[in-house]
């Protein structure tokens, strides 16, 4: 698989190992959060951390939209398909979020809820057009990769005049996300949450080009390196973090030059602009509420708002109180550190969504990595 | 007048027809469909007899039996079909205990409205799948459900095998130091199904794997390597095998992620809808544990065989308080290949 | 979040759709979010569409740089 297998290579990995290992200064430790579910996972299946020196911490921010997307929202995706009786289109990752009595998408979906798991929005609204006589709705989730192909389809509803397709739409941005975060108090004041740079997500990068980071490196002095997706583009990124700390730059690296540009995909992000618009203000599981930080589908486009087609309410859920999902999510919290991880709270049984996504700080470690801290609880 | 013509059946329509309520009333309907369809495939001495049990010979020896259940969707897909992947299921089942399958049976819950050509099919696809194996099916039975109440047909196989004196195999022999051994790459068969499936919609050139492997399985036992353990990795594939080897065991596992065989466009197929190889499930293929001594000894036989063709040595068996399966990716990290948990599901993220 | 992989067009029907094939596998995937696309391009394509071209000149150097800097610290090493 070309551009795939070379960005694999163990030999490579060795080398850029060993690079790491020589820039790292000594007596100095760096603390990286990589924003990207896709690194998050990168980083976990490959084992990326055993090749790192013990000083460069990799801390996992809020880069997964099935962790930070709010039970409430989940509710109303089960709302539909169960009170509603509509086709709920969903991508694979929700079916097991836990959300309010027990309920899952799966589990409503063993109780009668025709759920459909699509690979991409584009299915959803041929579903519609194959079953004139049923109420589709396209739960729509993610960050700004995601975002430009529910326009289109929401454009091509339009065009095709369908009278049973809607979007609900948790579409949420990054950059909000990255100032949530650098503007929190264990970040900005208390200094619990060390951070030294971030790891720019890959394919949000590629839409939204590499400019709207340069704001948050001049203002808060952090570098960002726009990673690629595979994990060799992961360790190059922490390669020029570690050199951008050294000496003492705050600026934006593009590593994913193969992919990213400063302006972005323009296309995509015009036709974001003329379906979409900015909330006031949405809620993030674990971060509460986040001014300006998330989509909903503009009056245009109306018809195909399943919020203003079914009579919907969002509720706000608290999470169970031990769930330590919101700190972890902030990087405050290790996953082990949360009384219900690996107890209470396992892939089979998730009862937060750091859990449930493959991508989320607690699955990925428990998935891939819990053999460490045992290592180390046992030495 | 006109003379009725005794014992005159008007014969199956197996191009248009459907199977009604009356196939499995136990009437006239279903006994032509047992002796049309079912008796004539697999054509045997026993079923021959039409007695409601084989009466099979004494055997010199221990037996195993072993039982599937089959629901595969799509019924057909590109290597084989739900009928003879239940033979061969249920002949690997009994062989990965060492023994050699002797008698099957198999039984059908139908659909009503379910097409007798396919159905056709997927008989005469089970029979062949018999007759090339050696192994008859001896008995069987048949029932029909109400349209809505079934997903065309299920099948359950059962095997019966006779195990040599001195063969004992079991997921609880695996010891420190031994080998974990594959006879070929994996995830095949379970790409192959998904696609199939329309959600999924790409096209590839990925097949079944679907085979009896009760001749490699006895070119091994037969090779004198010291053999602990064998297990077909189907439903949740390798990882899930090695975990329930390592449980039962009471050990731990170290792959080499970098000597696991997988067929490139499975490995396209995966990243594609976001799955992991090591989960899907195979249906020709085994895991071996084997003595570490006689590991090459034995991936030389498992590889001279026709089916053993990318057969590798995997991994080594550790011990390990916490029975974890674990793996240095080609990377060069370390990770767990931990237990399935629930379904896989595609994942875009 | 972020699934997406560099394929390859190996077929365009109509306006917006395309073939893209993957170590032998192929899908279909729109190109309604870019431009200029022909066959023979790499693009990164997510969920079903593609969402921007793969520049194969900036991948290569990419490799070479990993390279480098890789054999530099290896033979740095005391």
């Amino acid at each position: 698989m070309k551009y795939v297998e070379e960005f694999r290579d163990g030999e490579l990995a060795r080398g850029l190992a060993a690079a790491v290992a020589r820039a790292v200064e000594p007596g100095r430790s760096y603390s990286f959060m990589e924003f990207c579910g896709g690194h998050t996972h990168a980083i976990s299946r490959y084992g990326v951390t055993d090749l790192l020196p013990a000083k460069v911490r990799m801390i996992h921010g809020p880069g997964c939209p099935v962790c930070v997307l709010p039970i409430g929202r989940v509710d109303m995706a089960i709302e539909l398909a169960l009170a509603h009786g509509v086709t709920l289109c969903t991508y694979g990752d929700t079916l097991r979020i836990p959300a309010s009595q027990g309920l899952s998408l799966l589990r409503a979906k063993s109780r009668g809820a025709d759920v459909r798991i699509v690979y991409s929005c584009a299915d959803a609204l041929a579903l519609a057009q194959q079953h004139p006589n049923r109420q589709v709705v396209f739960f729509a989730i993610g960050f700004e990769t995601t975002t430009p192909p529910t326009a289109v389809v929401i454009r091509q509803a339009q065009v095709l005049g369908l009278e049973n397709f809607s979007v609900l739409c948790c579409h949420v941005l990054t950059p909000a996300a990255i100032g949530h975060i650098l503007e929190s108090p264990e970040v900005r004041e208390y200094g619990t949450v060390p951070l030294d740079g971030f790891i720019g997500p890959a394919h949000v990068s590629t839409v939204i080009g590499s400019r709207p980071y340069e704001f948050f490196a001049e203002e808060y002095r952090k570098p960002v390196v726009i990673a690629g997706f595979e994990p060799l583009d992961v360790m190059q990124a922490i390669l020029m973090l570690v050199n951008q700390v050294n000496e003492g730059r705050a600026e934006v690296e593009n590593e994913f030059s193969r992919a990213v540009t400063r302006e972005g995909n323009l296309k995509a992000q015009n036709l974001v602009a003329e379906v979409f618009e900015l909330r006031r203000e949405f809620e993030w599981r674990g971060l509460n509420v986040v001014p300006y930080s998330a989509l909903r589908i503009r009056a245009d486009y109306a018809r195909f708002d399943a919020e203003r087609r079914f009579p919907l309410s969002y509720r706000q859920v608290a999470d169970n109180r031990a769930c330590e999902c919101g700190a972890i999510l902030r990087g405050v919290k290790r996953p082990w550190e949360c009384k219900l991880f690996g107890t209470g709270c396992t892939p089979e049984n998730p009862m937060g969504s750091c859990m449930v996504s493959s991508e989320g700080a607690c699955a990925a470690h428990y998935t891939y990595g819990r053999f460490k801290e045992l290592a180390v609880a046992e030495a | 007048m006109s003379a009725v013509k005794r014992g005159y059946v008007r014969g199956l329509d197996l191009k248009e027809g459907r199977v009604d309520m009356s196939h499995g009333s136990g009437g006239r309907a279903m006994a032509q469909l047992i002796d049309e369809l079912f008796a004539q495939a697999f054509a045997n001495d026993y079923l021959g007899q039409g007695d409601d049990g084989a009466v099979l010979p004494g055997a010199p020896g221990r037996l195993v039996m072993s039982t599937d259940c089959h629901v595969v969707s799509p019924l057909f897909f590109p290597g084989g079909d739900i009928g003879c992947l239940s033979v061969h299921g249920t002949i690997n089942d009994v062989a990965m205990m060492g023994a050699t399958p002797l008698y099957l049976t198999a039984g059908f819950i139908l659909e009503e409205g379910f097409p007798l050509a396919d159905l056709k099919r997927i008989i005469d696809s089970m029979a062949r799948a018999s007759r090339e194996a050696g192994v008859p099916v001896v008995a069987g039975d048949t029932k029909v459900v109400e349209q809505g109440h079934g997903d065309g047909v299920f099948i359950t196989t059962t095997g019966l095998g006779l195990l040599p004196e001195g063969v004992n195999l079991s997921g609880s022999r695996a010891r420190a130091g031994d080998r974990i051994l594959v006879s070929g790459s994996i995830g095949d068969h379970g790409m192959a199904i998904m696609a199939q499936r329309e959600s999924l919609g790409f096209s590839s050139i990925i097949v079944s794997d679907t085979q009896a492997l009760h001749g490699l399985v006895a070119a091994l036992l037969s090779s004198g390597a010291e053999v602990h353990a064998l297990r077909d990795p189907t439903r949740g594939g390798l990882a899930t095998t090695l975990n329930e080897i390592a449980q039962q065991s009471g050990v731990g596992m170290m792959l080499e992620e970098a000597a696991i065989p997988v067929n490139t466009e499975v490995a396209a197929a995966c990243e594609l809808l976001g799955l992991d190889p090591l989960y899907v499930a195979n249906e020709g293929k085994l895991v071996a544990i084997i003595a570490a001594n006689d590991a090459e000894r034995a991936l030389s036989v498992l590889a001279a065989h026709p089916q053993g063709a990318r057969a590798a040595i995997v991994g080594t068996v550790h011990e390990d308080a916490h029975h974890f399966v674990q793996m240095i990716t080609s990377f060069g990290g370390r990770r767990i290949v931990d237990w399935l948990t629930g379904e896989q599901l595609p994942r875009i993220c | 979040m972020c699934l997406a992989l560099p394929a390859r067009i190996v077929e365009i029907h109509g306006a917006d759709q395309a073939t893209i094939e993957l170590g032998g596998v192929r899908k279909e995937c729109s190109l309604a979010l870019i431009d200029d696309a022909v066959v023979g391009d790499y693009v990164i394509v997510h969920v079903g569409f593609a969402l921007t071209k793969l520049d194969p000149e900036e991948a290569e150097k990419t490799l070479a740089l990993f390279a480098e800097l890789g054999q530099a610290a290896l033979a740095g090493a005391p």
